[in-house]
């Protein structure tokens, strides 16, 4: 473990890096390209006119502030989960509302600020990659509101298992471009997106997804998500007079849960956990970096990845396609490596309980994704006391993912 | 420190003309035929050899690099396996230099230290690695030229003359000009544009100058040659290589024979090139 820093939220240094993440791995000709984004990136933060700009484009186009929402039925039955066990506890629990952000989850806050930084620079074409298909919904939705051409790359297998989201796509003016390269996920959705960015470097910006890839990335995703965990600073405030007692969310990239986490890293009190996705099972084909993997170099970034013994990156699994990734962004691997955020993980199976249970107590259909990080509440809940307050990132909402898990239960009831 | 890469360059200089650099994935389509692949370009005519070292994300290269890459790890090609490649490959061949090109990932792994050393045993002389810009050089470039082994980098149209100087400025060997922005595998720059490309990083260098992307004809092979002082080609030959394999992708009677020739055309090609304006 590294000796502690004074600081959690300092990072990262001048050249990019968390601790020995991070940094800028990529080809020559996208250097020039990655220099000028930092330089654009640095200008536009210390801009008031742009702060303010993003601010009238979250009140009023994205919804924001997401509420703070006390779940009240899921928190009696985690209490009673714990008096049935004898420990007389349950933590209160919390929702932070990100489903209801425009377009359906938090990916739509970091999308508005690349989107805005993009036109400072002049770019007229934008690219993405996507996994369940959010981060390009979401980017769809700004280029259409902003007259921006826009290209989604999405691995084939993707395509079939998240269909309501392409078609929002198309319908929103943006080609969904199927990939049909490695595993046909988010991976492969990444490396055609960067080979679309070296091939049109002149006029193209790279919206990224999460918080990783090449400086500035990992640094700038995380700073427009952060509004989340500043949000919830001062609802916890308003609500119940102090901080949190602890956070939980899932982690594909890990960019809901840098949100969430960042504006909080500096308050010892708050306990802070990551859910990565275990899928089949720790021991069988999961997307749990962090605990099934080590530092390796891919997408931009040095890393935990799923890897074997000659650096071949593995295949991630997860009933989710956002979490079906075999990295996460550095920055996690740094406070992984620091001991400051506590990562777990929750398998396929345990998703889709979550989410069921979510669904049928509160009325709130979750992202698969998010029901992760439900997963894991289920079990910390019952084990804090009755004054523990928590909070859970509900990243987004499952509209997405009725068809899939309706199939699933479909095919379990026959 | 004089490299192989040094030697030949001087060679060239003196017969009066351009370097003809093939690429080839290493242990496409398998380990064996790759090898017998590889023993046979110093006669075909290629000056240096440039070898792939398979990666699982090679975001960098088109689809005809990637396929080959994919096959080579199916056929169970490793970082070991390659270097034990060049090591049997130098057994009858000492001049003709090696350069391996490829990601990161796959040599941090292996581990740094323990990669330049094996390699420089192998018979390696150069390296190329895609997602190493000079921003990163403590982590392979600067190791690697204290082991003496060259450490080539790509210039590219984005490189513009401010940031040359970076590049340049741990390179050795030579320049690799990628003459277009985009992926192995794409179409060509034209000539004339290569021609000025050169001249503008031969004003910040006395190192060769090699340029490659999109070269697939003894023609345009012989026009870059003109007004460079190597021309690479590595997707024509991986799609022939690709073209002779049987439906299960496996190597037939023809394979080594479909690389060798179309390299010897290249070569041709490069050889009835004048030399390289100085
Ligand atoms: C609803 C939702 N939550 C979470 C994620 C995972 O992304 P990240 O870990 O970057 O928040 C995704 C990605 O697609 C998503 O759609």
């Amino acid at each position: 473990m590294n000796s502690l820093p004074n600081s959690f939220r300092s990072g990262p240094d001048a050249r990019g890096h968390f601790g020995i993440f991070g940094g800028r791995f990529v080809a020559e000709t996208l250097m020039p390209l990655i220099l000028d984004l930092e330089k654009a990136y640095t200008e536009a933060r210390a801009d008031a006119a742009f702060q303010r700009d993003m601010a009238g484009y979250r009140k009023d186009y994205i919804g924001r502030p997401s509420p703070l929402y006390f779940a009240e039925r899921l928190t009696e039955h985690l209490r009673d989960i714990s008096a049935a066990s004898g420990r007389a506890g349950g933590a209160k629990v919390y929702l932070k509302r990100e489903e209801l952000n425009h377009t359906g989850s938090h990916k739509v806050n970091n999308v508005l600020g690349q989107i805005l930084v993009a036109r400072r620079m002049g770019k007229k074409r934008i690219i993405a990659e996507t996994g369940a298909g959010q981060h390009g919904v979401a980017t769809a939705t700004l280029c259409a509101r902003f007259g921006l051409e826009c290209v989604v790359y999405m691995g084939a297998v993707d395509v079939a298992r998240q269909e309501p989201n392409v078609i929002r796509m198309e319908m929103l003016g943006a080609k969904v471009v199927p990939v049909q390269s490695g595993t046909r996920t988010l991976k492969d959705a990444m490396n055609e997106a960067l080979r679309d960015w070296v091939t049109n470097v002149h006029n193209t910006f790279y919206c990224i997804g999460t918080v990783a890839g090449p400086h500035p990335y990992p640094m700038m995703v995380r700073d427009f998500q952060s509004i989340i965990g500043d949000e919830t600073r001062a609802q916890m405030q308003e609500a119940e007079g102090r901080l949190p007692d602890s956070l939980i969310a899932c982690i594909g990239g890990g960019s809901n849960a840098m949100g969430l986490f960042h504006p909080f890293l500096d308050d010892s009190s708050v306990e802070i956990f990551g859910v990565e996705a275990a899928g089949h099972g720790l021991d069988k084909l999961h997307a749990a970096s962090l605990t099934g993997g080590r530092p390796g170099v891919l997408h931009g970034n040095r890393t935990y990845l799923l890897m074997n013994d000659d650096g071949q990156i593995q295949d991630a699994h997860s009933i989710s396609a956002g979490l079906d990734y075999p990295g996460i962004g550095p920055e996690h691997s740094w406070l992984h490596e620091t001991g400051r955020v506590t990562y777990l993980s929750a398998t396929d199976e345990e998703a889709l309980s979550a989410f069921q249970l979510l669904s049928r107590l509160e009325g709130i259909i979750p992202a698969l994704e998010s029901a992760h990080a439900i997963a894991r509440v289920v079990e910390l809940a019952p084990e804090r006391p009755k004054d523990h307050l928590m909070v859970v990132n509900l990243s987004g909402r499952g509209d997405k993912d009725v068809p899939q898990v309706g199939d699933i239960l479909k095919g379990r009831r026959k | 420190m004089t490299t192989r890469i040094d030697t030949r360059f001087a060679e060239l200089k003196k017969q009066g003309r351009s370097a003809f650099v093939t690429f080839l994935m290493g242990g496409d389509p398998d380990p064996a035929t790759s090898l017998a692949i590889i023993k046979a370009l110093p006669k075909a005519g290629a000056d240096i050899i440039e070898i792939g070292m398979p990666f699982t994300d090679p975001m960098a290269d088109g689809p005809a690099v990637q396929a080959a890459g994919r096959r080579a790890l199916n056929a169970g090609m490793t970082v070991t396996r390659t270097l034990q490649m060049i090591h049997d490959f130098r057994k009858g061949e000492g001049s003709t230099p090696v350069v391996l090109m490829g990601y990161y990932n796959p040599i941090y792994i292996y581990g740094v230290e323990k990669f330049l050393t094996d390699a420089k045993a192998a018979g390696v002389d150069g390296l190329i690695v895609v997602d190493l810009p000079p921003e990163e050089d403590s982590e392979l470039c600067i190791p690697a030229m204290k082991a003496g082994l060259n450490f080539i980098r790509l210039a590219t149209p984005t490189t513009d003359d401010k940031r040359l100087p970076a590049v340049l400025a741990n390179t050795s060997g030579f320049v690799y000009y990628v003459s277009i922005t985009g992926i192995t595998g794409s179409a060509a720059a034209d000539s004339t544009a290569v021609g000025a490309a050169v001249a503008r990083i031969k004003r910040h260098t006395t190192l060769p100058v090699c340029v490659g992307f999109g070269i697939r004809t003894a023609d345009a092979a012989r026009g870059i040659a003109e007004r460079s002082d190597g021309a690479v080609v590595g997707s024509a030959l991986v799609d022939a290589l690709s073209g002779s394999l049987d439906a299960e992708g496996k190597a037939t009677a023809k394979t080594v024979n479909a690389v060798a020739d179309l390299a010897a055309a290249l070569a041709a090609g490069v050889r009835s090139a004048r030399q390289a304006a100085e």
